[in-house]
């Protein structure tokens, strides 16, 4: 099998980072923030990935914390969803410009 | 010997009428609360008795018939290292109990009197709680054991002096003398402070008869110590025994710390008669005499200052009282004078021989004077309540409307102006015979300092008894009224003591080596003083008996004098020029400036950075996340080229 070099993952997994930081900060959607986020966690995921197979491919650590980290991102995802829909009820609208009021 | 023990409830009887009556004092109706704490009173007073009776004829003599000094009680309060200790306990010997007896009788007199003549009083309960603290504390000062043991209660007593002269709080003036009586008497106590603590780290303790035989045992260490080192060519000791005697000195209002005892006749009467008559204004004679050994073996140089400073306090104090109109301030200044004349008695003294007499003597006038000015000052709240003024114009021909306090008021100028056989006779001529032998020119300071209370004392008697029967009296609806029974005993019981009080041997009882000692009554000798005491009454009767014009002639003679002795030469401008115009304006303003722009503004500075600082940074918090997570990955990023292109 051809084997498909490491900086191909590394492309791939900061391409996608950076996609997620920008719609994280230029999305002004809540949901749309929330799924950026995934995004991040996502491009996490492949580096654990790739890093295990090519530098300890006997061994499952970089899988475990794959696994884990989908697991948290699952719960992460349930409360981020739970706060926006209150958010919702508070302000009537889910446009991260709207909810400012946490300040001096 | 623990039969002595009992003594300590002399000071605690009127402490707990104190804590009675101040807690429970508002709930008592009428009187109830004088009754009360006259019952502690004779409670304590009894007990003072018995003691100096088992003191002075059972038991307190040794094998060899000395008088010895017994600590019946002591207790380590606080250990310092060095085997430094403070303790709490009680002290025994002759000058102490004969304290107590004074303070006790006196006290229990005030108490009785002030039945009459505080009835009525909105705060009459309080009064009598005030009357207890202080007697206690007066009681505890005399029991002392040690040098901070007196310290503790000589600040006690400066406090319940500073509550009872400014008893009367709604006046300003009343509220002005307390607080000038309380910081003078505070200012001549920091030097007591400094004096023991000099005398603590010379000796390497506070206990009275250890530092007594370690200051004056030749051969010991600490008197060593104590005269090696020094400063301004002044020895350690000699300052120390001169910074307490200036602690003694404002308690017993010594010229130039006397300012504020006559200020101090705002207070009730019987609390002047109490506190700045008898008892109180005395404790600096009764430290100066508590460490007599001390001052008479190893520190002749400060028994000249003590000496000088008495001689000259009572002659001043004196004068001024022939020119004072305020019948109260007249027997304050005569308190001064008599007070300077115990002072210069023991600063005359030696340590042996005839000399050590002026110990005793000193002691004898304490007691007598006790009496006399106890009773003058009682009689002065008579008459102040008969015609409601303390000024002398106010007064005149009392004589009939008071028959009781005319008379006592009469033995009592007799007793203080040295008439024989009163009791101030035999002690002032003890004086002035121990004066004689060492220093001629207090001597003659005394004689005319005893001519002149003579003088203004009956001054006094006939300008309020005898003399034109004064207009302020008719209207007066306690007019015939001489006060109850109750104020009319002590009075009664005073005049007897001040008339018979002389013939005590007193020798027999206070000496400074505890031996008996014989106080001399030379019939030459006293020529000469009671002459001149009889010329000054006769001046006094010419003067005052019937009214006339000789008191201005001879005030216009002495001109500027006269003026400046009714000004109280004016010592008291002297203080306050110096504490405005040089202590505030050149010490206490600076240093206000000092503490307000510098102190203060570097504090203020930290204060205005940190919140000028923040609130332009506040700004940041805008609340919106995004904005957040850009400056999160901005400056993230921003850590990441820097670690790796700069940092290797």
């Amino acid at each position: 099998m051809n084997e498909v070099p490491l900086s191909h993952f590394l492309i791939l997994s900061t391409a996608l980072f950076f996609i997620g930081v920008f719609g994280f900060l230029s999305r002004r959607n809540l949901v749309t923030i929330l799924m950026s986020l995934e995004l991040i966690l996502n491009s996490v995921n492949i580096n654990f990935i790739a890093f295990n197979q090519y530098l300890w491919p006997g061994k499952m650590d970089g899988l475990f914390f794959t696994l884990f980290i989908i697991a948290i991102a699952a719960a992460e995802a349930a409360v981020a969803i739970a706060i926006i829909l209150h958010l919702y009820r508070h302000y009537r609208s889910i446009d991260a410009e709207d909810v400012d009021t946490l300040r001096f | 010997m623990n039969m002595f023990t009992q003594a300590v409830w002399i000071p605690l009887l009127p402490f707990l009428s104190f804590l009675l009556l101040g807690f429970f004092g508002k709930y008592l109706k009428g009187t109830t609360a004088g009754w009360l704490a006259t019952v502690f009173l004779l409670g304590a007073a009894a007990i003072s008795f018995n003691i100096a009776y088992e003191y002075f004829f059972l038991f307190g003599k040794d094998a060899n018939g000395v008088y010895q000094t017994i600590v019946p009680l002591k207790m380590t309060w606080l250990q310092f290292a060095g085997g430094l200790s403070i303790d709490m306990g009680l002290l025994i010997d002759p000058i102490a109990v004969m304290m107590l007896v004074v303070v006790t009788f006196i006290s229990l007199m005030v108490h009785l009197y002030s039945l009459g003549y505080m009835k009525g009083e909105e705060r009459f309960s309080t009064y009598y709680a005030y009357l207890g603290l202080f007697t206690f504390s007066m009681l505890g000062l005399v029991l002392s054991v040690n040098l901070f043991q007196i310290y503790i209660f000589w600040e006690l007593v400066g406090v319940s002096s500073f509550l009872l002269i400014g008893f009367y709080f709604d006046r300003a003036s009343a509220i002005a003398a307390a607080k000038k009586a309380f910081i003078v008497t505070r200012f001549a106590d920091l030097g007591f402070l400094i004096g023991i603590l000099v005398l603590s780290s010379a000796a390497g303790t506070l206990d009275f008869q250890t530092l007594i035989q370690r200051l004056t045992d030749s051969t010991g260490e600490g008197l060593h110590t104590a005269t090696a080192t020094g400063f301004l060519g002044v020895s350690a000791l000699t300052w120390g025994l001169l910074l307490i005697f200036m602690g003694g000195a404002g308690k017993s209002a010594m010229f130039p710390l006397h300012i504020w005892l006559p200020d101090a006749m705002e207070g009730p009467t019987p609390v002047s008669a109490l506190i700045h008559a008898a008892t109180m204004v005395v404790a600096g004679v009764y430290l100066v005499a508590r460490l007599f050994g001390i001052f008479a073996f190893s520190a002749p140089g400060a028994m000249e200052v003590v000496a000088w400073v008495g001689a000259i306090s009572s002659l001043f104090a004196a004068v001024i009282a022939c020119t004072q109109t305020d019948i109260k301030r007249v027997l304050a200044y005569s308190t001064m004078s008599q007070i300077g004349y115990m002072m210069f008695a023991l600063g005359v003294s030696g340590g042996s021989g005839e000399a050590v007499d002026g110990f005793t003597a000193a002691n004898f006038h304490l007691f007598t004077h006790a009496m006399f000015k106890a009773l003058l000052f009682l009689g002065a709240g008579m008459v102040i309540h008969a015609v409601h003024s303390n000024e002398l114009k106010d007064m005149g021909g009392l004589r009939k409307q008071l028959p009781v306090t005319h008379l006592t008021f009469l033995i009592a100028c007799l007793a203080i102006a040295g008439v024989p056989p009163f009791a101030g006779f035999f002690s002032k001529e003890a004086i002035l015979h121990a004066a004689h032998l060492t220093h001629p020119a207090i001597y003659w300071i005394g004689i005319i300092t005893a001519a002149l209370t003579a003088f203004y004392m009956f001054r006094l008697y006939f300008g309020i008894f005898h003399g034109a029967t004064s207009s302020h009296h008719g209207d007066s609806h306690h007019h015939g009224h001489e006060g109850d029974f109750f104020q009319k005993l002590p009075l009664i019981l005073l005049g007897v003591a001040s008339m018979t009080a002389g013939f005590i041997p007193f020798g027999n009882f206070v000496s400074f080596s505890g031996r008996p000692v014989e106080l001399h009554t030379d019939l030459a000798f006293s020529i000469l003083p009671v002459s001149l005491s009889l010329v000054g009454i006769l001046i006094a009767a010419w003067f005052y008996r019937k009214p006339s014009e000789m008191p201005d002639k001879v005030a216009g003679f002495f001109g500027s004098v006269f003026t400046a002795a009714r000004q109280k030469f004016y010592i008291d401008e002297i203080y306050l020029f110096i504490t405005r115009k040089i202590i505030f304006k050149l010490i206490a303003a600076p240093a206000a400036w000092f503490d307000r722009s510098i102190i203060d503004g570097t504090v203020n500075t930290f204060g205005v950075a940190a919140q000028t600082g923040s609130e332009s940074i506040s700004d940041l918090q805008t609340g919106k996340v995004q904005s957040y997570a850009a400056w999160f990955v901005g400056a993230t990023l921003l850590l990441i080229i820097v670690f790796i292109y700069f940092i290797h």
